[in-house]
């Protein structure tokens, strides 16, 4: 016991290192999203064809440009590991700083262990081409969560460098891709007439129903803010990188779109496992072939780094603040981890990466997102209240507040409806856990937390209090 | 005075771990054993397919070629998948109600500890 108690004591002087600039933000917040051009994203033509997944790519888009404008704001003035966890703490109160440090690393674990599941689904398909068809993926899944587990065992700076090369190489093989087909690389061409022969297969239910995985293109952009202590100039480096990050993931998002809808029909693409692969694969082109391989592997194992990264500052987090057991608050004394957060989230990603099917884990992690995006609007609003402008100085104010605020809890709402047609008992099932979890927290486990020292911000008392 | 939380044993910090544990895992795998998570597409395969007959010009065959599928019969029940949008009012004002009530008791929740943070933090408690 006293071991568990000296080890939560130690974090405090063993601190987080302040290695990161933008770009290392840029790559953390891509890098987590990048996959969704990589799959994912096309299950919204599934649901609601090609026009329907055209219109949830912008309007996901839309409502991430309000979830990056806000978290900008409120992360460059709450500078702290655990990100949107931290603004809670500070803003609305402690049970909703454990729930919102729960979505956070429920939505990250479970889309580390939908890339996993990407990885193993990708060599499987290029086994089959090869003509080696049935290959044994659960291998590549173990090894594949269990070598990003080491390299951020090992260091956050290497971590998310090595995350920059490959998102980088990820995104460059998007472009490839678009520019190539454009100057008729493509053995087979664009085709787009199933805009005007089939244009909603479902009606207008559909284009709301895609929403649903429409969110997929940009999910994890708001991870971001996990880095902040970790970050050398939070109040510039967080909007800075955020911003660059959602502009990026928009324009891959319409250019993936646009290349994949063109080259694959929409029922094909509604549940192709990895679509811009696929897409590779009809223009008949090799090099393309090979480009996209690598693109997706890479960008599924970027994805899952970061995930990894950013579920673990949110453990670790909770736990230093005793709201989890304070054993996983412990730094590693040589490469300033989180090191017991990161090991203990393995075995988790693991049971959901070799159990669940992919449809199942990316909901998961999508209505994880959807009830922390729900938390940004009230808790913008509630920043602004207890703090005003003239009360704290930001590093970033965003504009036209509230309209931001008031976009994102319309399009949340409808995201909600979109996932219920389908996915409702999913749904209803993750509600009853939060509710159980934070009757569980508020009535056992708050006595463990002390009160003072969760405001750790050198604010002035909020106002209303 | 401010507040003095009690120590906890280790016994203690791997009960609460194994809870959430049991609670997350629940939350994902009952619905998957009970038969009730996800929305699968129905296919209705038409009799005798030919491409023309499952609604796909000359440039979708050349794709579906490109993609490996060259037989009609193949890419049938993928063609003609379709979900089901119908849903009932009464589980849509459910969801409503647990989403609603949920962000509602957390924040009144919260601002109910929040209070004694804030006083310890810059009130007469503070240490």
């Amino acid at each position: 016991m006293e071991d568990f108690a000296s080890t939560a004591a130690g974090t405090d002087r063993i601190r987080l290192l302040r290695v990161l600039g933008p770009s290392h933000v840029w790559a953390l917040g891509v890098g987590i999203v990048l996959v969704g051009e990589y799959m994912g994203w096309n299950f919204s033509v599934g649901k609601g064809g090609m026009i329907a997944g055209l219109i949830a790519c912008w309007v996901a888009g839309l409502l991430y440009t309000c979830v990056a404008m806000i978290d900008s704001e409120v992360t460059s003035t709450v500078a702290a590991a655990g990100g949107q966890y931290a603004q809670a703490k500070h803003i609305v109160g402690p049970l909703m700083a454990f729930n919102v440090g729960l979505f956070l690393v429920m939505a990250y674990t479970m889309l580390e262990a939908a890339n996993a599941i990407t990885v193993g689904f990708l060599l499987d398909t290029v086994a089959g081409m090869q003509g080696q068809a049935g290959l044994n993926q659960q291998p590549f899944i173990v090894l594949a969560i269990m070598f990003l587990a080491w390299l951020n065992y090992r260091g956050v700076l290497a971590t998310l460098t090595f995350n920059l090369v490959i998102t980088a190489i990820a995104f460059i093989a998007i472009i490839a891709l678009f520019v190539s087909v454009q100057f008729g690389a493509s053995a087979v061409p664009l085709d787009f007439s199933a805009i005007t022969s089939d244009p909603l297969p479902y009606g207008w239910v559909g284009i709301v129903a895609s929403l649903h995985f429409g969110l997929w293109y940009y999910l994890g952009i708001e991870g971001t803010c996990q880095a902040a202590e970790e970050v050398r100039s939070p109040a510039r480096s967080l909007p800075y990188g955020t911003m660059a990050g959602i502009m990026t993931l928009l324009i891959a998002a319409t250019m993936t779109w646009y290349v994949c809808s063109g080259l694959m029909p929409w029922e094909y693409l509604g549940q192709a496992g990895t679509p811009l692969f696929d897409a590779a694969r009809v223009t008949g082109s090799a090099g393309l072939m090979v480009l996209l391989f690598v693109g997706t592997a890479f960008a599924t194992l970027a994805s899952a780094n970061g995930c990894i990264n950013d579920a673990s500052r949110a453990w670790f987090s909770m736990s230093r603040d005793r709201y989890l057991p304070s054993w996983f608050g412990a730094v590693h004394p040589v490469y300033r981890t989180p090191y017991r957060a990161i090991v203990f989230l393995v075995p988790i990603a693991l049971i959901f990466a070799l159990g669940a099917p992919l449809d199942q884990v990316v909901t998961f992690s999508i209505l994880s997102g959807l009830l922390g995006y729900t938390f940004m609007t009230f808790n913008m609003v509630m920043f602004r209240n207890k703090w005003p402008l003239d009360k704290i100085k930001r590093g970033y104010v965003h504009p036209f507040h509230p309209l931001p605020t008031i976009v994102l809890l319309i399009l949340c709402s409808t995201a909600y409806f979109a996932v219920f047609l389908g996915y409702g008992t999913q749904l209803s099932a993750m509600m009853c856990f939060y509710i159980v979890a934070s009757l569980w927290f508020h009535f056992r486990r708050y006595k463990f937390v002390r009160r003072g020292d969760q405001f750790t911000m050198p604010w002035p008392k909020p106002c209303g209090y | 005075m401010a507040y003095e939380p009690p120590k906890q044993s280790l016994a203690g910090q791997i009960f609460d771990v194994i809870t959430l544990l049991v609670l997350t895992i629940g939350a994902l795998y009952i619905p998957l054993y009970l038969g009730l998570a996800g929305a699968a597409k129905v296919p209705s395969p038409i009799a005798n397919p030919t491409w023309e007959a499952l609604g796909q010009n000359a440039t979708e065959q050349q794709q579906w070629a490109a993609l490996g599928v060259t037989d009609p019969a193949a890419a049938n029940e993928i063609i003609t998948a379709r979900f089901d949008y119908s849903f009932s009012w009464s589980a849509l004002i459910v969801m409503a109600v647990l989403v609603i009530g949920y962000f509602v008791m957390v924040v009144r929740l919260s601002d109910r500890e929040y209070r004694e943070v804030i006083e310890e933090r810059f009130g007469t408690k503070r240490r």
